[in-house]
């Protein structure tokens, strides 16, 4: 009842417009397109190319979601959000599905109406520093003056880490990456946090990238996943399964380009997966192909990391933990049977 | 009502005032209850949590800059607080400078000098025409940005240092004693307001003016420094030294603010001068000229007769200079100054996700400061403000 009053003294002025429960499904396809939140500009995640196209490994989860319902990846249309943004653009139906490299955490997950499909990308935060100052490790850093790009867990993460090793530190907060990126480089900071993928992103970008190491020590669990609305179990099924298939294509070794021979010629497995046996689309409403498409239009999850952040790509970030989980990696899809 | 024919109670426009006013008010509340209800149903149903609890959770994050003891250990009603008050730091200090810039060339515009008068008609039209945003990046990312780093810093007699980092200041500790000298600036302040009242009585009385300028500003600095050395030097400097990445001990003066106080004082004060310009302007010729015969001399003119009637007409455009000026304020995000903007709309937002309490909060603050700016005005206004016969 408190709570009640006191909301209702101060007056509701960020008028959250909360559209109708459940039937996203029915929204999308109505629609005809997919609504996905993703960054304002993220190399590797998603960026925008300046024919105005979309890509990178949170876009081609939207595309495959797009291609599971629809099954055509291009139709999505993309909303780019700021981290303050993404939640309430979520929350209020603004988006149907936010894939925004966006760490899955208890308290998001359980307080903020919002349910995790999974994860697409395995990160953790870590440092760059310039190799002018010799530092070989984070533990070195007592006294340092650290930026951070705002609206994220970096913050609470970096305030851990110093405070658990008795090391003193000054925090700078930048709203966008390219004032964390313009401060460090002037010299402003000492040491640049971010989620490591952001950091080999970040360092592309400076003027001199040799110039700049990214430490060992990786300080955090950043596991990076799409989420959607709770609530909506079809719905939340769907991106569940998609993000799924992607990872189960590769582990069965279906690609882009095979996938359209081994619906005649694959194993079993492989012919469960493309849809030639069983219901699986069907049960989630949507067409028994679905998997198929996704791995023709937007390729399976090999294929999108080395195109967007891996050898592809100018990041050229190794699969490390984000390898399936018989390659060294975590990835671990459950089975499409 | 005079003979005693009132007409019927819902033909009296009073009274019908009133109901259509209680009627358009209620309507207006059950309109703001239904949206704020409807929101609070819809979020609970979503499994938002919503109320102000969070304001008691750790906050877990560290600040750049703090008037206030802050640590990670504390709540996030305390990360509100350190927000609200690097924005009133910032404000106070780009109000006082702004209107300090804007008093000077605002006057400069009438001088016989023609170097200073176009000195000031090119400050304002290049200050005025570049947006804010732009000179705040201007003298962050090119001015400030460009001073050397920690282990070249310029020193003033390895006292006070300035680099990229920020300008260090030897910081003044007090010891046993120190009290005499906070007594003797009270007693200082004091008797500046006793001599101010005395001086005009004794002007009223027969005419003769004191220095009271001089005077009070002596009082300031005499009263002290006299209890300074009578108590034997009862303070030490605690002077910044490089140690590690950074400067030490001292204080801080951190560049992000410097770039925002001198943006938004820069800025606004363009703004003030033209409100200056115009008062004076407003001000009829004849008052100079009826000045000049009196024998006034052109500084007294301007100090005496033309600035005090200037002032009915800048104070309510001052008004709304300093009101943009505190909202301005919230660009601070764009280059890491921790205001209450970047701090508590910024991270404890994202680290809470309760935007709409949020919002709502800060909402609130600027709504308030902003009233407050406006009544501080208005009161201002009602003093210099033309008394006309009644």
């Amino acid at each position: 009842m408190l709570k009640k009053t006191a909301m209702l003294a101060i007056g509701l002025t960020a008028g959250v417009s909360l559209s109708a429960q459940a039937g996203t499904l029915e929204d999308v396809q109505k629609r005809g397109v997919v609504s996905c939140g993703v960054s304002t500009g993220l190399a590797g995640f998603s960026q925008k190319d300046e024919k105005g196209q979309w890509s990178g490994m949170d876009v081609d989860v939207c595309r495959a979601v797009a291609a599971a319902v629809f099954g055509d990846d291009t139709k999505v249309q993309y909303k780019p959000l700021t981290a303050k943004e993404r939640f309430t653009a979520l929350q209020s139906g603004e988006v149907d599905i936010l894939s925004r490299n966006t760490t899955w955490t208890q308290s998001r997950d359980t307080s903020l109406g919002l349910n995790f499909v999974g994860v697409n990308y395995y990160d953790g935060q870590g440092f760059m520093v310039s190799k002018k100052l010799g530092v070989k490790s984070a533990l070195e850093l007592d006294g340092a003056t650290v930026c951070i790009q705002a609206g994220t867990t970096t913050e609470l993460n970096l305030a851990d880490y110093f405070r658990a090793n008795g090391l003193k530190y000054t925090a700078i907060t930048f709203d966008t990456s390219d004032q964390t990126r313009a401060a460090f480089e002037s010299g402003r900071c000492d040491v640049l946090t971010s989620d490591q993928s952001q950091l080999y992103a970040l360092r592309i970008g400076l003027q001199k990238p040799d110039e700049a190491i990214v430490l060992p020590e990786v300080i955090s669990k950043e596991p990076l996943g799409p989420a959607v609305r709770q609530g909506d179990d079809v719905w939340f099924n769907i991106a569940k399964w998609s993000l799924a298939a992607m990872i189960e294509a590769e582990s069965l070794g279906i690609t882009s380009k095979n996938a359209a021979d081994l619906v005649a010629s694959g194993t079993p497995d492989q012919k469960r997966f493309l849809g030639v046996e069983g219901d699986f689309g069907k049960n989630m409403g949507i067409s028994n192909d679905w998997a198929k498409n996704i791995t023709l239009k937007v390729g399976n999850y090999g294929e999108s990391f080395e195109r967007n952040v891996g050898q592809g790509s100018p990041l050229k970030i190794a699969r490390g933990l984000n390898a399936q989980w018989n390659q060294g990696g975590i990835l671990y899809s459950w089975p499409i049977r | 009502m005079s003979n005693g024919k009132s007409p019927a109670f819902y033909n009296n426009p009073h009274v019908r005032a009133l109901v259509y006013q209680t009627l358009l008010l209620a309507g207006l509340g059950w309109f703001m209850f239904s949206i704020v209800s409807n929101t609070l149903a819809n979020m609970e149903a979503r499994g938002i949590r919503t109320g102000f609890d969070f304001l008691g959770n750790v906050a877990g994050f560290d600040i750049l800059m703090s008037l206030v003891p802050y640590d990670a250990s504390k709540t996030y009603f305390d990360t509100f607080i350190v927000g609200l008050l690097n924005t009133v730091l910032v404000s106070v200090i780009g109000i006082v400078f702004s209107t300090l810039l804007g008093f000077v060339m605002g006057v400069a515009n009438f001088s016989s000098n023609w170097l200073i008068r176009k000195l000031s008609v090119l400050y304002v039209e290049v200050f005025r025409n570049i947006p804010v945003l732009l000179q705040i990046f201007f003298w962050y990312f090119a001015v400030l940005a460009a001073l050397p780093n920690a282990r070249n810093s310029i020193s003033l007699g390895e006292a006070i240092f300035l680099n990229i980092r920020g300008l260090y200041l030897p910081k003044p500790v007090a010891e046993p004693g120190a009290g005499l000298v906070y007594g003797a600036i009270v007693v200082a302040l004091v008797g500046i307001v006793v001599l101010k009242v005395w001086a005009k009585r004794k002007q009223d009385r027969d005419g003769s003016q004191l220095p009271v300028l001089w005077m009070s500003l002596g009082m300031l600095v005499g009263l002290p420094l006299l209890a300074f050395m009578v108590a034997g030097a009862p303070f030490t400097l605690d002077f910044p030294t490089l140690r590690g990445f950074n400067f030490q001990g001292g204080i801080t003066v951190i560049p992000e603010l410097m770039a925002l106080s001198v943006a938004l004082s820069i800025y606004t004060g363009a703004f003030i001068a033209e409100a200056v310009r115009a008062g004076v302007q407003a001000v009829p010729h004849g008052q100079t000229e009826a000045a000049r015969s009196l024998g006034l001399r052109d500084g007294q003119i301007m100090k005496l007769i033309v600035v005090p009637q200037a002032m009915r007409v800048i104070v309510p455009l001052l008004n709304s200079e300093y009101q943009s000026l505190v909202k301005n304020s919230t660009l601070a995000t764009a280059i890491g100054y921790p205001d209450l903007f970047t701090v508590f709309v910024g991270t404890s937002l994202n680290q809470t996700g309760q935007a709409i309490e949020i919002v709502a909060m800060t909402l609130t603050v600027y709504f308030t400061v902003n009233m407050l700016i406006s009544l501080g005005m208005n009161l201002l206004n009602r003093k210099v403000a033309l008394v006309e016969r009644k």
